[in-house]
């Protein structure tokens, strides 16, 4: 699962973000006089807006830490290293960030350390590179000149999952690799599903009772794709459209081409075009499209039940 | 209790096997389903002797978006059925269902949560619940908020490794040969953190009358409340539960004697230290008879297991008062605390 999340930032943290590309660290004074780093937007025992902005120090003091011995993607560093809360002088609460030692025996409560900058800051908490040991910073020399405030920042996720399909899909993906299509119902009484699924919607039974289906069947519903996005794979305008496959109760929703997206319609008959047999998978992409069949429209009786 | 609340118990609890790695999708529904059936045989009820329907679970922990629309697969959603969720432990699905109840909108209530933390590096995923500002851009690993909390503690003379192990030991465990093992996140050693569980669990609540029917013992939930600290870690003191102690408070008034049962969750060992005198239990109390969270932490529903496994000692006959916490977020930012008695006071 990859993203980028984009936020606005709003006036106190684009505050401190906007001073951290200055190489400057500010914080907030609270109702009960503390110096809150970073500030908060509201006080945390009046609740109002937070206005009195204070310097701090880029130097403080580790006031907890833990050691990480194997990085994930994404920390400030793939070496081993400390993560720690540190009270910059001037400050009252600490700021969590990374510290740069070789070994889990250079960390200590009380140990001072400076912030590290980076060698171009951007508005945003990595500006800060890390913390080392020492009361000066070895980091370049100040930031350039002023710019316009920071009022957005973008954070990258990237998180992998290892997902497994339910026994039911595991039937129906098998069955596409050799080319069926494979739905199934909970019994002879219950409506067939495409894909099966682990637990029928209607009564929470599985679907167990596997039903090999045609490759053909009726558009029930459709749209006409005219706007282009990231990742698109066909020219606009197409159809994406819901074929409801004979025998099945659930339509699937499928691209329809091989004629004019105008053309397409309720009723459409219309018939899977598979790749060729050495590109499938295990998926329905095995099924490039679906095309007109030519055949007369179905009945609108026929499908009216399972828009 | 004094204001005109409806008397609500606790009358079904079912829980998924506790496994390192299902073969069922995130959606939850594989595990699901089996608890869903088991409480129904076990109460003589059906889907439609359920009122209200609750659940917690996570999309990030899912991977996938609307993760608890497919879970809602599980029930049965036809005829349409009365449901929500929150993003939270199940034990704040609780939550809303005793609401719903006490409002007088429902009679019985299904509240169910589901994880599969085996599907990712759950450490990891855990990061999206920090200050997506200022914190989460670092990538701060959920392991590590604890530990930087447990030496928190260590260093003001709050507690001690070995009490720390001695809590991932239990009565009869060897402390010393713990304390030989080395460290995953300084000071927290592998003992010191909840294993990664797959599992999901349902309770079904129930009103008055309507609960002496299904249940022999109700355990009639006497009170319930949960309190928030700060989400800025670096702005409280995290070697304290402050919110834990307000919402013991509130359900306790402050008379924490006569628990026989405590359930707390507590996902590090060191979290359990802090709970335990947040909330002010004696002596006298069982803490995590059930093994607690680090035996066993189905994500998004090892919390609604506190109150089950509270609930069952009830209707076992084995307890006659007990107490359930659950949390939810980094380092017990969230806290719920529920008191179980066996009768109506």
């Amino acid at each position: 699962m990859r993203f980028d999340y984009t936020r606005s930032v709003g006036t106190t943290i684009g505050t401190f973000l906007t001073n951290l590309r200055d190489h400057k660290i500010i914080g907030a004074r609270g109702s009960d006089g503390r110096v809150i780093v970073p500030p908060p937007e509201y006080d945390p025992i009046t609740a109002e807006p937070l206005t009195d902005f204070v310097d701090v120090a880029e130097t403080g003091t580790v006031e907890s830490w833990t050691w990480v011995r194997e990085p994930l993607p994404g920390q400030p560093f793939d070496r081993p290293f400390a993560w720690a809360l540190i009270r910059l002088d001037g400050a009252d609460t600490t700021l969590l960030h990374a510290v740069d030692v070789a070994a889990p025996e250079d960390m200590q409560t009380g140990l001072r350390v400076t912030a590290r900058w980076a060698a171009k800051t951007e508005g945003s908490i990595r500006d800060i590179v890390c913390f080392e040991p020492g009361e000066k910073s070895g980091s370049p020399a100040e930031a350039g000149a002023a710019a316009e405030p920071v009022t957005m920042i973008t954070t990258p996720v990237d998180l992998s999952y290892k997902h497994t399909a339910s026994p039911q899909e595991t039937v129906y993906l098998r069955g596409l690799a050799e080319g069926k299509l494979i739905g199934a119902r909970t019994d002879d009484a219950g409506k067939v599903y495409f894909p099966p699924r682990g637990a029928n919607p209607t009564d929470g039974r599985p679907t167990n009772d596997f039903i090999e289906l045609p490759d053909r069947g009726t558009v029930t519903t459709f749209c006409i794709v005219n706007v282009p996005f990231l990742g698109q794979r066909i020219k606009p305008p197409y159809v994406a459209a819901y074929v409801l496959l004979d025998g099945a109760d659930i339509p699937v929703l499928h691209l329809v081409l091989g004629c004019d997206a105008s053309e397409v319609r309720m009723g459409m008959r219309v018939e899977a075009v598979w790749k060729p047999r050495e590109e499938w998978g295990y998926g329905l992409e095995n099924v490039d499209h679906f095309r007109p069949t030519g055949e007369p429209d179905a009945d609108y009786e026929t499908y009216k039940h399972h828009l | 209790m004094t204001d005109n609340a409806t008397d609500i118990a606790v009358v079904g609890f079912a829980h998924a096997p506790h496994v390192p790695e299902t073969f069922g999708t995130t959606n939850g529904v594989e595990m699901l389903v089996p608890c869903f059936q088991q409480l129904y045989d076990r109460l003589g009820i059906t889907k439609s002797d359920i009122g209200f329907w609750c659940s917690g679970s996570s999309d990030y922990l899912a991977g996938r978006a609307f993760s608890f629309i497919s879970a809602v697969d599980a029930i049965g959603a036809v005829p349409p059925i009365n449901e929500s969720h929150v993003e939270m432990d199940a034990a704040w699905a609780l939550y809303e269902a005793w609401v719903k109840l006490r409002s007088g909108q429902a009679k019985t209530a299904l509240v169910y949560g589901f994880g599969k933390s085996s599907a990712s590096t759950l450490r990891q995923v855990l990061t999206l619940q920090l200050d997506p500002y200022l914190v989460a851009p670092l990538w701060p690993d959920a392991l590590s908020i604890a530990g930087l909390q447990a030496r928190a503690g260590l260093d003001a003379g709050r507690w001690t490794e070995r009490d720390m192990a001695a809590v991932a030991a239990g009565a009869s465990g060897d402390v010393d040969s713990l304390l030989d093992k080395p460290y995953v996140a300084d000071p927290l050693r592998a003992h010191d953190v909840a294993p990664i569980t797959d599992g999901a669990a349902a309770v079904v609540l129930a009103v008055g009358d309507r609960a002496r029917e299904l249940c022999e013992r109700p355990a009639w939930i006497t009170g319930m409340a949960h309190r928030v600290d700060t989400p800025v870690l670096g702005a409280r003191d995290l070697t304290v539960s402050p919110s834990t102690s307000a919402a013991a408070r509130a359900v306790t008034g402050g008379d924490t004697s006569g628990f026989d049962v405590a359930e707390l969750h507590a996902p590090f060992s060191h979290q359990q230290l802090i709970l335990t005198e947040a909330i002010g239990l004696r002596n006298g109390t069982a803490i995590n008879p059930s093994g607690g969270a680090l035996t066993a932490n189905p994500m998004f529903a090892a919390g609604l297991e506190r109150i089950g496994f509270a609930a069952e000692a009830i209707m076992a006959g084995t307890a006659n008062r007990a107490l359930a916490h659950a949390t939810s977020g980094p380092a017990l930012q969230q806290n719920l605390v529920t008191v179980l008695e066996s009768e109506t006071q």
